[in-house]
């Protein structure tokens, strides 16, 4: 026990030189960058007066030195100052937005295991199969779809020809989210109040994005899943098991699954940042109103301290869950602690 | 007769058939890959000669024809030619993607070479922003470069080619820390060659066989990342002819039925990438059966 909290205290002070890497990157990329945000945002015609005022109120006179001292100051209080086009706080915009990107990821990386843990562990107890070699290709060419396609024509197919789902927005136009709107999370909430009606609206909704972002990422589970298996399927242990009879079944999807899935957690921390970059390009497909779409919207409307506020976001989220794989990872395996 | 055209192509096929024997289906998707790749390769050089019409021509034909007989993959809706954009597109995207693969590359083999062979606090330093970097979603890394950048296709290039350094620089500095305690490379220190020397002679080539690999699959990815980012309307004018382009245009006419704007960019995006894909898998179980976990 003790060795294992030593490794949590050890792990959670490795995130902090990351983390600071990752927000002087940040930094450096907004703030260096050639162009000038203020002029940007007020078009190149405002006269130097205002443009001179703007930029005292934004604290971008100020020597760069300064800026980035204050800038780390306010990311350390969580707080990421206020938007330049409107007067609202980054943080109550990102609060905002932030569920619908957890509600899509999560059901996306659900779509990816239901999808790949499976079919990877098919393709290694069939190995150098006619199927193992059919499983892999799809493995590859889903890797090899760009996920915002893969979205468009899912539209096309299953919202435009089909009707079968809808293809944008995460609550059809029925339905008020006023009424339930508490935490953010649109299942948790409809089932807060008992409203079957709007949950299924809910559902039905994400339906075709956590597919999409889903099924791209599957490819990347069926490679490890099928590697990791092949490992575990010439181990001593499951020859032991088939000699005493137990039925194939069991061995190959119950004890040897069990023993691969260590190796394919790890790896899940090291996949959510293709799942952050896939969540960005299935909001924008399906105009899911999350992160991603936020990113972009700000982008064009050239909103410095929100752009820099949602990226930040993105690093912290990145972060933080590479830091809890691992400890999660040290609690199933105790080797290692070590 | 030896030297006969039929008997050189008898030798090709023979000797394609026999690596074919020899590797198993590696073999078959490292051509596959391959063709993928030469074909849209040819058909970007040879635009101008077999393209029917010139992929800005706003009077190519009517508005948003379906594919037929005139327009083999139809019209959009600013009346131009889709074939034609395809044919043109593909100059954008190779060209993004393989410049930006081999601005990454040598930045990335440089930085890993010096990193791994002086080691110290140089090297911690460095390994260390570079992990960072790597673990940060390379999109919206790439996201926020462009949107910086004045659009263009060097600022495209440069967001792309930046996402890519750490992976390089990682592979090649694991190399380098391994190479450099060989007997070879001892004895030309002893020797007094210069470092210059011994990281040009006998670091270098060590290196480079495996970075061929992962130079083709980042070819591929970059590929994606590229047409991601036009996709989402960062990086590119609208005057160049662009599949990402071309696809976040068609989305507006997809509620309405015009299945052909959206159906073949994002058609020739996969294919292109999977060529590539495909191509540095084979090399990769060809050249070395251990990089890629089986």
């Amino acid at each position: 026990m003790k060795n294992l909290l030593r490794y949590i205290i050890a792990r959670t002070l490795l995130t902090i030189p990351m983390l600071f890497i990752l927000l002087t990157i940040v930094f450096a990329v907004i703030r260096i960058m050639p162009g000038d945000p203020v002029s940007a945002m007020l078009g190149g015609h405002a006269p130097e007066k205002v443009i001179e005022q703007k930029k005292e109120e934004l604290g971008l006179n100020k020597p760069l030195i300064v800026q980035y001292g204050n800038y780390l100051w306010q990311v350390a209080h969580l707080d990421l100052g206020t938007s330049m086009i409107f007067k609202q706080k980054v943080t109550s915009a990102i609060t905002d937005k932030l569920p619908a990107t957890i509600e899509l990821t999560i059901f996306g990386m659900l779509v990816t295991l239901l999808v790949g843990v499976p079919l990877g562990a098919y393709a290694a107890d069939n190995r150098r199969s006619g199927k193992d070699y059919l499983i892999r290709l799809f493995g590859i060419v889903i890797y090899c779809i760009p996920v915002y396609w893969l979205g468009l024509m899912f539209q096309m197919i299953f919202g435009v020809w089909l009707d079968w789902f809808p293809v944008a927005g995460r609550t059809g136009a029925r339905v008020f989210v006023s009424t339930f709107e508490q935490t953010g999370l649109y299942i948790i909430d409809t089932l807060l109040i008992n409203d079957w009606a709007a949950l299924w609206d809910v559902l039905m909704h994400l339906v075709l994005p956590s597919l999409t972002l889903g099924l791209v990422l599957s490819g990347i589970f069926i490679r490890l899943t099928r590697a990791n298996m092949l490992d575990v399927l010439k181990s001593d242990y499951i020859l032991a098991a088939e000699a005493r009879g137990i039925r194939h079944f069991p061995v190959v999807y119950k004890h040897g699954l069990l023993n691969a899935f260590v190796p394919i957690l790890t790896m899940m921390g090291l996949q959510v940042s293709l799942l952050m970059a896939g969540a960005v390009l299935t909001e924008s497909t399906f105009s899911w109103p999350g992160m991603g779409r936020l990113l972009l919207e700000r982008i064009y409307l050239r909103d410095y301290p929100t752009i820099q506020g949602v990226i930040v976001i993105f690093a912290l989220i990145v972060a933080f869950m590479s830091l809890i794989v691992d400890i999660i990872y040290a609690l199933i395996d105790p080797r290692v602690r070590y | 007769m030896k030297h006969s055209p039929t008997a050189a192509m008898g030798r090709v096929i023979g000797g394609f058939t026999g690596m074919g024997r020899k590797y198993g289906a590696e073999w078959w998707i490292l051509i596959m890959g391959a063709l993928i790749i030469g074909g849209i390769i040819l058909m970007a050089l040879l635009a101008p000669l077999i393209a029917p019409y010139d992929p800005h021509d706003q009077e190519a034909g009517p508005q948003l024809q379906p594919p037929g007989r005139e327009h083999l993959l139809g019209t959009d809706n600013l009346q131009r030619d889709v074939l034609s954009r395809i044919i043109f597109g593909a100059r954008t995207i190779l060209w993004v993607a393989i410049l930006a693969a081999i601005i990454s590359s040598v930045v990335g083999i440089t930085l890993g070479m010096f990193s791994g062979y002086s080691g110290g606090a140089f090297d911690k330093t460095l390994s260390l922003i570079m992990d960072s970097v790597y673990a940060f979603p390379g999109l919206i890394l790439a996201i926020a470069f462009a949107a910086m950048l004045e659009p263009g296709i060097m600022s495209i290039t440069i967001a792309v080619a930046v996402i890519y350094i750490p992976t390089y620089f990682r592979l090649v500095r694991g190399q380098t820390l391994t190479i450099k305690e060989e007997l070879y490379v001892e004895s030309a220190q002893a020797i007094g060659a210069p470092n210059l020397v011994i990281l040009g002679k006998y670091i270098f080539p060590n290196v480079i066989a495996t970075t061929a690999v992962v130079f083709t699959m980042n070819v591929g990815d970059a590929i994606m990342i590229e047409a991601a980012l036009t996709y989402l309307g960062l990086g590119l004018p609208p005057s160049i002819v662009d599949w990402g382009m071309d696809l976040a245009m068609g989305k507006k006419y997809l509620p309405s039925g015009q299945w052909w704007l959206i159906t073949f960019p994002g058609v020739m995006i996969s294919t292109l990438a999977l060529g590539f894909t495909m191509l540095g898998e084979g090399l990769a179980e060809i050249l070395n059966p251990r990089l890629l976990e089986r």
